[in-house]
């Protein structure tokens, strides 16, 4: 299962390759935010996509019917097909499939439709409320775009949702379902509802006064995550298929793991038995051990409860190992983007396969772990990475983890 | 006579905000669905917003008779019309 193109949005840039300049140079996107009002709130910072414009990637009628996270798929989509050369055309478009993963999908639009059914009644709901609001609305907008006719699905597990939506479109390909399969993760839940409902669970980071250093994975001082928006498409292929093609192979998607806490809504099981369970998976489904890693790029929230658990699930699985290779959150960049988190770290796993560079974690003064290097505050460039795994545990205890070769 | 340039004007930067059609192409022949092209989703979303601008009721079932941007302009006018003490 190959890796031949991705496209991103986040806090950090437009596309993919601006992300991972962001990455490197240690950069934070996470600010007060500014683009709904946050008078009340406990929590007034986090993720913001800045400067986009929809009219780059689609019409106008499109943009209008499409919440923010269905734009952010779609750029991020074409950008993947762009980059891994795809064009679909009439013989392919029928073994193209698309699976994007959302944590809350189209939020800020239902919002907004309740508010306009209140105050102005039935008759001022657009009859385009039905698609914009709908969780599948981003696959939907992408399949029509590009012509994609295989089966086109939305994946909804938290924040595994990304992580899970590139493993059920691994599977599509190896079950025969498709040959190619646009697959990621996108959302848009930098609202007030989601900044009030999760800062209420006491799961988001308070450091109002001080954006830039307030996501801290594996830090001691961590405070919880921060709230963020984005979307990562990465184009996933059979090997024939790319093959034919010509398509230039960015990497080997060689694993995927998933599995639930069973436990509890928000907290993770203390002793990660989920995660675990998600990591051995994967690993097994590559056929490696955890003594073949060479970079974790980790679930890593900064929330006090997962970095410990995440650590230690780490220690584990991985032995000794865990102490010699370099463990990275980029959420101390890029904020937690949901949904979009599994699959923009994904790309930043497979970006530092293929060039030896591995992103910070920046904030992090104080590891909680002193044996393990969490790369903190600044890049660092390692020899011969062969081998990262990518961590996403969500909400609800979903876990999913994903293990990816270079080539 | 009633002067409807500015109903026909009104109606065609909605129909431009809706679909993104270009308002000088919304001209009193044009068929909303022949010539525009423009889908029942829209031509709800489109009603509605007529209706708020004008101040005016449609009742669905003459919606479904208005067929071209001129059709529109009349019922609007109208309608206003009808409104007025």
């Amino acid at each position: 299962m190959l890796v031949t193109g991705y496209g991103a949005v986040t806090p950090l840039g437009h596309s993919a390759e601006e992300t991972w300049t962001a990455m490197l140079a240690g950069r934070s996107g996470i600010d007060t935010v500014d683009a709904i009002d946050v008078t009340g709130l406990g929590v007034r910072i986090g993720g913001q996509v800045r400067g986009f414009t929809p009219g780059r990637y689609m019409p106008p009628t499109v943009s209008r019917r499409a919440d923010p996270y269905a734009q952010y798929a779609l750029a991020a989509a074409l950008e993947a097909c762009e980059h891994a050369g795809l064009v679909i055309d009439d013989r392919l478009a029928p073994r193209v499939a698309v699976v994007i993963g959302s944590g809350y999908g189209p939020v800020g639009s239902i919002y907004r439709a309740a508010n306009t059914l209140r105050d102005k009644g039935p008759r001022a709901i657009s009859p385009f409320t039905q698609v914009t609001t709908a969780m599948d609305s981003a696959v939907g907008e992408i399949s029509m775009r590009l012509g994609a006719q295989g089966p086109s699905r939305a994946q909804s597990t938290a924040c595994a949702s990304g992580a899970d939506a590139v493993g059920a479109g691994m599977r599509m390909i190896s079950h025969g379902e498709a040959d190619i399969v646009l697959a990621g993760g996108a959302d848009a839940c930098v609202t007030a509802v989601d900044l009030a409902g999760s800062g209420n669970a006491r799961a988001l980071s308070r450091r109002n006064d001080d954006p830039a250093a307030a996501c801290r994975p594996f830090d001691a001082h961590r405070d919880g995550f921060v709230m963020s928006e984005g979307a990562a498409v990465v184009v996933l292929e059979a090997a024939e298929v790319a093959g034919r093609r010509g398509a230039a192979v960015l990497a080997e998607l060689a694993g995927y793991g998933a599995s639930s806490d069973a436990h509890h809504w928000t907290a993770p099981h203390p002793e990660g038995r989920g995660a675990r369970l998600a990591v051995e998976a994967a690993l097994r489904d590559a056929g490696i051990s955890g003594a073949d890693v060479d970079y974790v790029n980790a679930h890593g929230t900064g929330t006090l409860l997962n970095d410990a658990m995440e650590t230690a699930v780490l220690r584990k699985v991985l032995g000794d190992r865990v102490t010699r290779i370099p463990v990275s959150s980029t959420k101390s960049m890029t904020g937690h983007m949901i949904g979009a988190a599994g699959a923009v770290e994904l790309v930043a796993s497979i970006q530092a396969l293929r060039t030896g560079d591995v992103p910070p974690t920046i904030n992090c003064d104080q590891p909680i772990d002193p044996d393990i290097n969490f790369v903190p505050h600044r890049a660092q460039h390692h020899k011969r990475l062969r081998v990262a795994l990518s961590n996403s545990f969500g909400f609800g205890g979903h876990n999913a983890a994903l293990v990816v070769r270079a080539v | 006579m009633v002067d409807t340039t500015d109903i026909r004007n009104a109606i065609a930067e909605i129909v431009e905000e809706v679909t993104g059609i270009d308002s000088a192409e919304v001209t009193t022949e044009k068929s909303f669905t022949d010539d525009l092209d423009i889908d029942s989703l829209s031509m709800v979303e489109i009603t509605v917003q007529i209706e708020d601008r004008f101040e005016v009721k449609i009742p669905d079932d003459l919606v479904t008779e208005l067929r071209t941007v001129g059709d529109a302009v009349s019922c609007v006018a109208g309608r206003q019309r009808a409104g007025r003490p």
